[in-house]
């Protein structure tokens, strides 16, 4: 069965390969029809690989599938070969289930649209690259899917590319993760360099058996970090997250919530040996910068009116969360988070997809108000979505975000501090926009301000708000039950309830942190996160339902400019940065080629006796090395004869 | 010792090496006598002609014996034996992938581009350029070589002053004047060289490259001399910052055809010269010089990518991308470990395909627009999707995303540069970022965006212009994924390279990875430390 595996990236590709050939051709709604079937086929594979996987041992559960050698150089040899183990298959079932339903419901989400067939082969030709990221048995085949999925999320971001905001977003994201990927590079140069191999198992092996020196696991951990910052979105390289919404919804849901920006977490879980032979700095870095990270994109959340906006900064947020986990030591938490996040993110933004179609496009949740009673399952399916991330029992985001808090304090108290103020913001953020979207009045036929005259707004009373088709709703209510059960993988109760940790086991080597609180504590530690969360929410609801409190006192203007911080950079960019470019450019003209008109200009000058001699044409020069040629052949001819 | 060679290699029943230097020439030769009216029949022979030699140039592929470090399908002719000048052509695997890419150039320029006016003579000077390109790669006599390394400045230059568009005389005359100064020395070198190679060794007067290499019998002073002659030569033709001011007005000025050959083989005349006639020449002076070199590889790297980005026209972009690739391929050169040298080589010949289709494409818009300046264009995908998403491929072949052929050459001149001098190698992956920019950005003004105006009616990619760039877009992609049978026949003559390197250096090997070893801070020069 595991051999199998290489079919689980293979049917994507194919799909990929038949749609960016035939895809017109083929047309509405089969291209969408095409895509989803070999996502479906390809869960299926990932499936069957598990359910072999699940039933060994596990010392058992670890295996090498090389299809061929990719690049032999020197030293280096590194092959097109997967590594099947725990890991890499809980991010296959996620990436291809989530996957599959994200298609189902595109093929809804982008009826009409022109660009129909490219829109489902360029998902097929990510979820491809993100097979290979997560399935590569070495780190240079990571990389290939980490640039894939970075190239993929530039074309679909980019996706409605006659809108210049759309293409210069795609640009961005695709040029910030890149200043991640050139840590990725120097990490992997790092890599061969000590360990004269890049295959996760022979530097993986090695690190754990503690033959790699201190300062180069550092080096090699810290690189690794500057990459996964960029492909997670964590600070300070998040800035290209919230401009990358401007891509259709669907694309939202599966790369920048629920696969792509896992990334990051993805590979520092992997690479947990190097992590645990740096220096003890690395780990708190990662969790510092994590817990900053969730609680700095908490309170943006809170401000944002575009509801893809809010969901971009939670995503940002809870990221954190992962990466607080990791630089715990609790990988099994941030995997778990990761796939509960998964569930209850990708539904979230399909909800809000389904949110904007139902709305014209309209993103702007001033406009919304009152929508459950035009869209039942979107909201029934959202309210699922709220609870989940919001911390409340016995939804899946409570399970894994308590799991992160617990071995937060277990490693500091503040951490634990600032991890529990950012889910009550996060509670507080969700429950805002439930209100704003689902709940009260409707507003969507209000006159607006700006606008002359009722006359839009009587246009806007006609289209009632609608609630979507089946493809669209089928995945959330999928999606609904999965946020809802999904924490029951690992319970907290007992060893014998932490399945994931179990089956993860052989993937994580030994470096698993274990708890030193006692149960109590650990009980006590859950229940202040759940009274936080209610909080979050009850003080949510004073403000947004009950309109007890002025709205005024939370949305900040410094959180809806998020900071200012992008506006600085832009500004930056722009100005001197672009200055600095231009200035070299100049440089080049004037100095570097103006030298050479220089010295042309003094030989000129010097040569004024042999003017005679030179027509200045270069034709006659061109001419006169054909004659010199021939001068020096015939000379060493005639020499040669003599 | 070439007896030796000969004798050890066995030669071939065909001089299948002279032959693709003849073939050209009889090809401009028989398109000097047909009637000039009649371009069509001038095309079908100057193409067919291409095509022969392009056939042929494949046939050494499957002819090539695998594993073999030496020089193959040797084949000498005795020219002017008293002068120790003979026509002697071999190939190995450094050269073989040279001589396929300017094999497959050739037909695709030819194919592609018509040269609008005076078609016969246009025709001959490509031929004439092929012929010369081929006797570069495969001449093993440095007089042959440097005659064959001259001879193509003259094709070109006419290419880019008759058929280009602009200010092309002026650039044609940088061009010439600027290439023709750097080989000036290289002729004293090469006349130096063999005078002091009989001197020491009392034997006849030779040019034969493998007999001076082999001994080695300058002294230290003299070889770092003369190695600095060649140097200049093929730092111009490179070309190496800050000596690339020629190339951005060359290309731009060049029609398409000359572009796409001026990008994606001449400028390989010098990254080839530096590992055939430097590093084997001179390995002595080549480590002696390699922080030099390294460093101006870097610069160019990221100073060639920083002006690309402020570029208004489309070609001069382009250029300025050359030079930041070429960084890379120095940088990979100078490493003077196989990682650095293979991935330079392979970054030759991918920087060939993809950039020679990047100047196809933006001869293909200049056509349809009449303009190349990025301003003036804009929304092209929604007109032209075929064409856009072909750009897209080249693009991010260009900017090194793993899977297409670009990543692989730059990917292990980093490593094999890392492996060297950290510090160089850390800055010039810095690189990788800036090619996205400029490139990416370009793109966004060109393709994305509202079509306005004649943009919004551009005529999308026409049969022939697909079938032209279809076998560089097949190579993309297949270099990109399965490398392998390329980088096998390229490593044992890289090898053998960098052995001859190390065993002509004192103290000097290979600079390899340090398995468990540790990287400390100012740890640097353990490339020097045997």
């Amino acid at each position: 069965m595991v051999d199998l595996i290489w079919l689980v990236p293979a049917l994507p590709l194919g799909g990929f390969i038949v749609l960016i050939f035939c895809g017109r051709r083929i047309g509405e709604p089969f291209a969408g029809w095409l895509a989803t079937g070999v996502m479906a086929g390809s869960f299926i594979a990932t499936v069957a690989v598990f359910l072999d996987m699940a039933g060994r041992s596990a010392h058992d559960r670890r295996a090498v599938v090389t299809l061929f050698e990719w690049i032999p150089a020197g030293d280096l040899s590194v092959d097109v070969g997967f590594l099947v183990d725990p890991l890499s298959l809980t991010m296959c079932l996620f990436i291809t289930g989530v996957g599959a339903l994200i298609h189902l419901y595109s093929v809804g989400y982008m009826h009409g649209d022109a660009g129909f067939p490219r829109f489902f082969a360029y998902l097929n030709l990510f979820t491809f690259a993100m097979l290979m990221l997560v399935l590569g048995d070495n780190l240079l085949l990571t990389f290939l899917g980490w640039e894939g999925v970075g190239a993929c999320s530039y074309m679909l971001i980019s996706f409605w590319f006659t809108e210049p905001a759309n293409a210069t977003a795609g640009k961005k994201a695709f040029v910030t993760n890149r200043i991640g990927d050139w840590g990725f590079m120097v990490a992997m140069f790092a890599t061969f360099f000590t360990f004269g191999s890049l295959n996760y198992v022979d530097v993986l092996d090695a690190s754990e058996a503690g033959t790699v020196a201190q300062t180069t696991a550092t080096l090699i951990a810290v690189m690794l970090l500057v990459g996964a910052v960029g492909k997670s979105a964590q600070f300070p390289l998040y800035l290209w997250l919230p401009d990358a919404m401007a891509g259709p919804t669907p694309v939202s849901a599966l790369i920048h919530a629920a696969t792509m920006v896992t990334s990051g977490v993805y590979l520092l879980t992997r690479v947990n040996p190097v992590i645990a032979d740096a220096a003890g700095w690395v780990p708190d870095l990662i969790a510092w910068l994590g817990v900053g990270t969730a609680l700095f994109a908490a309170t943006i959340a809170m401000a944002q009116t575009d509801i893809k906006k809010v969901l971009a900064y939670s995503t940002i947020s809870q990221l954190g969360y992962m990466f607080l986990a990791v630089g715990s030591g609790a990988y099994v938490a941030a995997v778990f988070h990761m796939v509960t996040h998964a569930f209850f993110k990708a539904l979230l933004f399909l909800g809000s997809g389904s949110v904007i179609h139902g709305m014209d496009g309209d993103q702007d949740m001033r406009h919304y108000g009152g929508l459950r009673r035009f869209m039942p399952v979107t909201a029934g399916t959202f309210v699922v979505g709220w609870l989940a991330i919001a911390g409340v029992p016995p939804f899946s985001g409570f399970w894994s975000k308590d799991e992160i808090l617990a071995f937060a304090w277990n490693k500091s108290p503040a951490l634990w501090f600032v991890g529990l103020l950012t889910a009550v913001l996060t509670a507080f953020y969700m429950t805002r926009l439930m209100a704003m979207t689902f709940s009260g009045e409707s507003r969507y036929a209000d006159e607006r301000p700006g606008e002359e005259d009722g006359g839009a707004a009587a246009l806007r009373a006609d289209h009632t708000p609608h609630e979507s088709p089946r493809t669209m709703t089928a995945p959330l209510v999928v999606l609904a039950g999965l946020a809802m059960v999904a924490g029951f993988v690992q319970l907290p109760f007992s060893s014998s309830t932490k399945w994931l940790e179990h089956w993860l086991e052989p993937s994580l080597y030994s470096n698993e942190v274990h708890l030193g609180i006692g149960g109590g504590t650990q009980f006590l530690l859950a229940a202040i996160a759940v009274v936080g969360g209610v909080v979050g929410i009850g003080v949510a609801v004073a403000v947004y339902v009950k309109a007890r409190v002025d709205r005024g006192l939370f949305e900040q203007a410094i959180f809806a400019d998020a900071w200012r911080i992008d506006r600085s950079v832009a500004r930056f960019m722009g100005g001197p940065g672009r200055q600095g470019f231009d200035a070299t450019n100049r440089f080049d003209e004037r100095v570097v080629d103006g030298a050479v008109f220089g010295v042309a200009d003094v030989v000129r000058r010097l040569a004024g006796l042999g003017r005679l001699f030179h027509s200045g044409m270069v034709r006659t020069y061109a001419s006169g090395i054909g004659v010199g040629a021939v001068a020096l052949i015939t000379w060493f001819l005639v020499r040669s004869t003599l | 010792m070439t007896a030796v060679l000969l004798a050890s290699a066995g030669t071939s029943s065909f001089p299948v090496l002279p032959a693709l230097v003849v073939t050209p020439v009889l090809g401009a030769l028989l398109v000097m006598v047909l009637p000039r009216r009649r371009p069509e029949l001038l095309k079908l022979v100057a193409v067919s002609t291409a095509v022969v030699t392009g056939a042929m140039s494949f046939w050494l592929l499957s002819a090539f014996k695998v594993g073999d470090p030496g020089f193959q399908f040797l084949s000498e002719t005795p020219w002017m034996g008293d002068l120790g000048v003979s026509l002697l052509f071999g190939i190995d695997g450094i050269s073989l992938f040279l001589v396929i890419l300017t094999g497959l150039l050739f037909p695709v320029a030819l194919l592609a581009i018509d040269p609008g006016h005076d078609a016969r003579p246009y025709y001959a000077w490509m031929l004439l350029l092929e012929a010369g390109v081929m006797g570069v790669f495969g001449a093993l006599d440095l007089i042959v070589f440097f005659l064959c390394f001259e001879v193509v400045l003259v094709p070109m230059y006419f290419l880019i002053g008759r058929w280009g568009h602009g200010n092309s005389a002026r650039a044609a005359t940088k061009f010439f004047l600027y290439t023709m100064a750097g080989s000036a020395l290289m002729l004293v070198g090469i006349l130096a060289l063999a005078f002091l190679h009989a001197d020491a060794t009392g034997a006849d007067i030779s040019f034969d490259l493998v007999a001076i290499a082999e001994a080695q019998s300058l002294s230290t002073g003299a070889a770092r001399w003369i190695f600095a002659a060649f140097a200049l030569a093929f730092a111009v033709k490179v070309p190496i910052f800050p000596l690339h001011t020629w190339l951005p007005d060359a290309h731009t000025e060049a029609p398409t055809a000359g572009s796409v050959i001026l990008a994606g083989v001449l400028l390989k005349l010098g990254t080839y010269g530096f590992l055939r006639f430097g590093l084997y020449l001179f390995p002595e002076a080549s480590h002696y010089f390699a922080p030099v070199f390294l460093t101006l590889g870097v610069v160019g790297i990221v100073y060639g990518a920083i002006v690309a980005t402020m570029q208004a026209d489309l070609k001069r972009l382009v250029a300025y991308s050359s030079v930041a690739h070429l960084g890379f391929i120095i940088l990979g050169t100078f490493a003077l470990n196989t990682e650095g040298i293979e991935g330079g080589l392979l970054q030759m010949v991918n920087h060939g395909v993809s950039t020679g289709a990047l100047f196809l494409l933006v001869g293909m818009i200049y056509e349809r627009r009449g303009t190349r300046m990025i301003g003036d264009l804009g929304g092209l995908q929604k007109s032209a999707p075929v064409l856009a998403g072909v750009f897209m491929v080249v693009m991010l072949s260009s900017i090194g995303l793993p899977g297409l052929n670009g990543f692989v050459g730059e990917f292990l001149v980093l490593l094999g540069a890392f492996n060297a001098h950290r510090w160089w190698a850390v800055a010039a992956a810095g690189g990788v970022i800036l090619a996205a920019l400029y490139l990416l950005w370009a793109y966004q003004r060109v393709f994305h965006g509202p079509a306005e105006g004649d943009n919004a009616d551009m005529p999308d990619l026409g049969l022939r212009e697909a079938l032209v760039l279809a076998p560089l877009l097949a190579l993309i992609v297949f270099m990109g994924v399965y490398p392998k049978p390329v980088i096998e026949r390229m490593e044992p003559a890289v090898d053998s390279l960098v052995r001859h390197v190390e065993f002509h250096v004192d103290g000097f090997s290979e600079p390899v990875s340090q398995m468990g070893s540790e990287i400390g801070p100012l740890d640097d020069s353990h490339g020097e430390h045997g």
